[in-house]
């Protein structure tokens, strides 16, 4: 690794709480080692701020591996960054050059108000999975053995493709309209394309669907910045098998 | 001396488990929405006892520190998880994946509980296949098996590289739908900051909403601590950032002894150190080992040139290269074990082959040519081609590769802009998990009545190492299948106890006492951050409490951690105020933990005079560098009770193991 050094400019969203009005300060950080993460480099922002006695900026991370979906940023505005299917922890500082000026704002959406600085409340989520993204089977060391069911390598494939989003809100803050139909289709599609998921499908599309509008997130209409945004690469095709599946809950729906 | 029971019941090893099940007390339906139980942690331990037992009925409150349970570290596992299913029809039997856990953990784990964790093994994968976890399949519909370090046997399911992922999001749904129903009430951004006894009992904890800052009275009739490990003791480690030792560290300080600290696993195969500004490392699942090779130049020269850039190991002429672990180890090759992988790179590299160029040039190559070539001769055939070109055997090839390993070299790619596909990976072991932690009895009850500790945070299943894709499975099995009985039979003496006031003098002065913790901490005001004490701590962790222990240097370490923490708590300086979030504070309070830990881990290791698992002593090997272990001496788990902060004031309290089902032996994987 041919690690070298760069100068940038930051301008990052300070916001000391919920209910105070944020703005943009400047920073200047030098000496950033262009192997360090994008997280690293705020680290490091970080250490400087801490050494001159000013409050540190807040932001959520935790795996640093891609995987956990605590980070967010919307970094020069776009969604994790410059690169397409990449978290903000594993956005290295190559990608960008000496003496740029980077701007880092939070997720920008009413369905996830801002906590502090660029951190965000994403709660609205873990209710919309809470309201059905879910098989209602019970802890038992009775289930049927595993292999019970034989499922098509394609329909297993596809669920856990689609169930690997790592419920970042990246989809969501790309939108124009806030959207969350690619995280919720997402979540739907992994249990629609399973044997059993089937049981509840119905009644699971209707609950998360109306969740999701409760919570406030706007509605879709397919521009399709959330399948370009997504760090995991979570399709499009997701919504369509949602939308699938709330129509005909609505046609074979018992109630 | 010994105050440890460890309860194990009577009978044949295969039956111990049912007969106890048959003979715990309940509690009856009615009576369970009366009794509360608190759950700290929602990794897979957790999330599945916190889902299980509000399925159950009782009054479940579940906390994490991150913004959502979904995030616990648990979702960073990537390999596998074990189960005794035989479905390869390789031989595998729970008594061989029994034998295999206490071989691996190179006996000194206690040997009750890992046959039940083999027992209960094959009921996990039901579980999460009902919940819709989407698991590799074959063409034919069934699950996909692969192998891993230290077995004979394929037994390891798996979702491409993110099983943890999948397993934790399974677990998160069952914890989610219970959160819908009411069941659970879910506390994100909650810290637990300390537990309250009353009367000698776990009666509930002291939380900090890390959003408020403001600190919180929970009571409950029992307390589940699934907090995970504490690998981040030594700064750079794959564990997440906000992992920590700080839950189980405090019911260690109110009573809970501490098992094994000294038992820490170095994962062979991490992206090596980049520079002095990194956070982290980052792990590169073992299930690599199943089709990559590892190798070193065998000539120094080679080396030196490669670390300057003069060679690519692609140059590098096949018999001038030392496969060093099928050199040593024929019989398991790349899949020896972690602890056996680790100490064999760091032997190269000592011995002046590595070839990263950082400044302790550790780093070895993780080598997928050979395993393209042959899987795409397979495809090949496979698709009718019987002699395939080159160029069309290594397309293939990497697209095989890719369909089983594809995240896992993106990732590889993304940190180190080299490409896995066309060079070798560079790898050297990393801290990666603990074995050691909160001593418990066979029902997961710690030394403190009513306080229980699951996954990672105990110490019972893994002995001194821990094999690949069984975290996932110890995680599963306490929350799902073990903590639900044990649990029950202890609050079968509760249920005529009613709520637990939060007003009790116990709860007002555990308060005050994590308020003034607080204070005191934030008023240092002195010039460092608290990550300089971290890394500074970090470094004598890795250098002298590391994959290679020696008795002069654990005695300097025990003495620097002394002098490092007098330090902390003169010159820390945490900015902003206690209550509003505050990430430094969060920081702060940690490493304060992980201060006392990492001494209380070099008296460890020094008091065991002999070499196991992961816990190298230099003094205890043989000529040929394997480990030396002392069953006439120290066939024991070392319990150690809380004095003082300084931890040589510890008292030691020794379990004895005991192999009935199993003939000890001397652990060969040669």
């Amino acid at each position: 690794m041919a690690s070298k050094f760069i100068n940038v400019t930051l301008k990052v969203w300070r916001q000391k709480n919920a209910d105070s009005k944020g703005n943009i300060e400047t920073y200047q950080l030098s000496k950033v080692s262009t192997d360090s993460s994008f997280l690293e480099m705020l680290d490091q922002l970080n250490e400087q701020l801490i050494n001159e006695k000013q409050a540190p900026v807040a932001f959520d991370h935790d795996c640093r591996e891609g995987i956990c979906g605590s980070c967010s940023l919307y970094i020069d505005g776009r969604a994790h960054g410059p690169q397409t299917q990449t978290t903000t922890c594993q956005l290295h500082m190559r990608s960008f050059n000496d003496g740029d000026t980077i701007y880092i704002e939070p997720w920008r959406s009413k369905a996830f108000p801002i906590i502090k600085d660029l951190v965000v409340d994403r709660s609205a989520f873990d209710r919309v999975q809470q309201s059905g993204g879910f098989v209602s089977v019970n802890t038992s060391g009775n289930t049927m053995d595993a292999n019970a069911i034989p499922i098509p390598k394609t329909d297993a494939d596809n669920a856990f493709n689609a169930a690997t989003c790592i419920g970042c809100g990246a989809c969501v803050a790309s939108c124009k309209n806030s959207s969350a139909m690619l995280f919720v289709g997402a979540k739907v599609s992994q249990y629609a394309l399973l044997p059993q998921g089937k049981v509840e499908a119905n009644k699971r599309v209707q609950n998360m669907v109306r969740q999701m509008d409760e919570e406030g997130f706007g509605n879709c209409t397919n521009t399709g910045a959330c399948e370009v945004e997504c760090p995991k690469g979570i399709s499009l095709e997701n919504i369509a098998r949602m939308n699938r599946e709330f129509l005909k809950s609505n046609l074979t729906s018992e109630k | 001396m010994s105050i440890l029971d460890s309860k194990i019941p009577e009978g044949p090893i295969d039956q111990k488990w049912t007969n106890h099940k048959n003979q715990m007390k309940l509690v009856a339906p009615n009576n369970r929405p009366k009794i509360d139980v608190i759950v700290v942690g929602t990794g897979l331990a957790g999330a599945s006892a916190a889902a299980s037992l509000g399925e159950m009925g009782y009054n479940v409150k579940s906390f994490c520190f991150q913004d959502s349970p979904r995030r616990a570290h648990s979702i960073a596992a990537q390999g596998g998880i074990n189960a005794a299913k035989n479905y390869q029809n390789d031989g595998d039997s729970t008594y061989r994946l029994f034998y295999d856990t206490i071989k691996g953990g190179d006996y000194r784990s206690r040997e009750s509980n890992v046959y039940r964790l083999a027992e209960v093994s094959a009921n996990i994968i039901d579980q999460c296949v009902a919940q819709g976890v989407p698991f590799a399949r074959e063409y034919g519909g069934l699950l996909d098996n692969r192998s891993f370090g230290g077995v004979q046997v394929r037994r390891t399911f798996y979702a491409a590289g993110q099983t943890g992922q999948q397993l934790l999001l399974g677990a998160y749904s069952a914890l989610s739908r219970q959160i819908g129903l009411g069941r659970v009430k879910m506390y994100n951004r909650h810290e637990m900051m300390d537990i309250v006894k009353v009367d000698g009992n776990a009666r509930g904890i002291i939380a900090r909403n890390l959003v408020s800052g403001k600190l919180e009275r929970h009571s409950a009739h029992a307390v589940v601590i699934a907090s995970g490990g504490y690998g981040n003791v030594y700064f750079l480690s794959t564990n997440a950032m906000g992992s920590n030792v700080s839950a189980a560290w405090k019911i260690h300080k109110k009573g809970a002894l501490f098992a094994n600290p000294c038992y820490v696993q170095i994962h062979p195969t991490c992206i090596p150190v980049h520079g002095t500004n990194q956070s982290k490392l980052t792990l590169m699942s073992e299930s690599l080992r199943n089709s990559g090779r590892i190798w070193v130049p065998k000539k120094k020269e080679d080396a030196d040139a490669i670390r300057n850039g003069k060679l690519k190991p692609t140059q590098i002429a096949e018999e001038d290269r030392d496969y060093y672990l099928e050199r040593r180890y024929p019989a398991f090759g790349h899949l020896v074990p972690r602890d056996v992988a680790s100490r064999a790179a760091k032997e190269r590299c000592d011995a002046g082959f590595g070839i990263e160029a950082n400044d302790t040039n550790e780093g070895v190559y993780l080598d997928f040519a050979s395993e393209i070539k042959s899987k795409g001769k397979q495809v090949a055939y496979a698709q009718g081609d019987h002699n395939p070109n080159e160029e069309t055997t290594i397309r293939l090839g990497k697209k095989w590769v890719e369909e089983k390993y594809g995240n896992l070299f993106q990732m590889y790619q993304q940190i180190t802009a080299e490409n896995p596909y066309e060079t070798p990976m560079k790898i050297y072991p990393a801290v990666h998990y603990t074995m050691g932690g909160v001593w418990v009895d066979y029902n997961l009850q710690s030394t403190i009545p009513g306080c229980f500790v699951a996954g990672e945070a105990n110490f019972s299943d893994h002995g001194a190492n821990r094999l690949g894709a069984s975290a996932l499975m110890q995680g599963l099995a306490d929350g799902y299948f073990v903590l639900p009985y044990t649990i029950a039979n202890y609050l079968s003496n509760e249920i005529r106890t009613g709520e637990i006031s939060t007003d009790s003098k116990e709860f007002e002065n555990a308060e005050m006492d994590v308020a003034e913790s607080i204070s005191s901490l934030m008023h240092v005001k002195g010039n460092r951050s608290v990550d300089h004490f971290h890394k500074r701590l970090g470094l004598i962790m890795w250098n002298k409490v590391g994959m290679s222990r020696s008795e002069a240097g654990l005695k300097s370490a025990i003495a620097e951690i002394k002098g490092l923490r007098d330090e902390f708590y003169n010159d820390v300086f945490i900015p902003g105020e206690s209550n509003e979030m505050n990430a430094e504070l969060e920081k702060a309070l940690r490493v304060a933990d992980l201060l006392e830990l990492g001494q209380l881990m070099a008296v460890d290791a020094l008091n065991r005079n002999e070499s196991c698992g992961g816990h190298f002593r230099e003094e205890y090997q043989d000529d040929e560098g394997e480990t030396l272990r002392d069953d006439k001496k120290f066939k024991y788990v070392s319990a150690w009770e809380y004095k003082d902060r300084e931890a040589t004031n510890s008292a030691l309290h020794k379990e004895d193991l005991k192999y009935e089902a199993i003939k000890i032996a001397e652990r060969n994987y040669k």
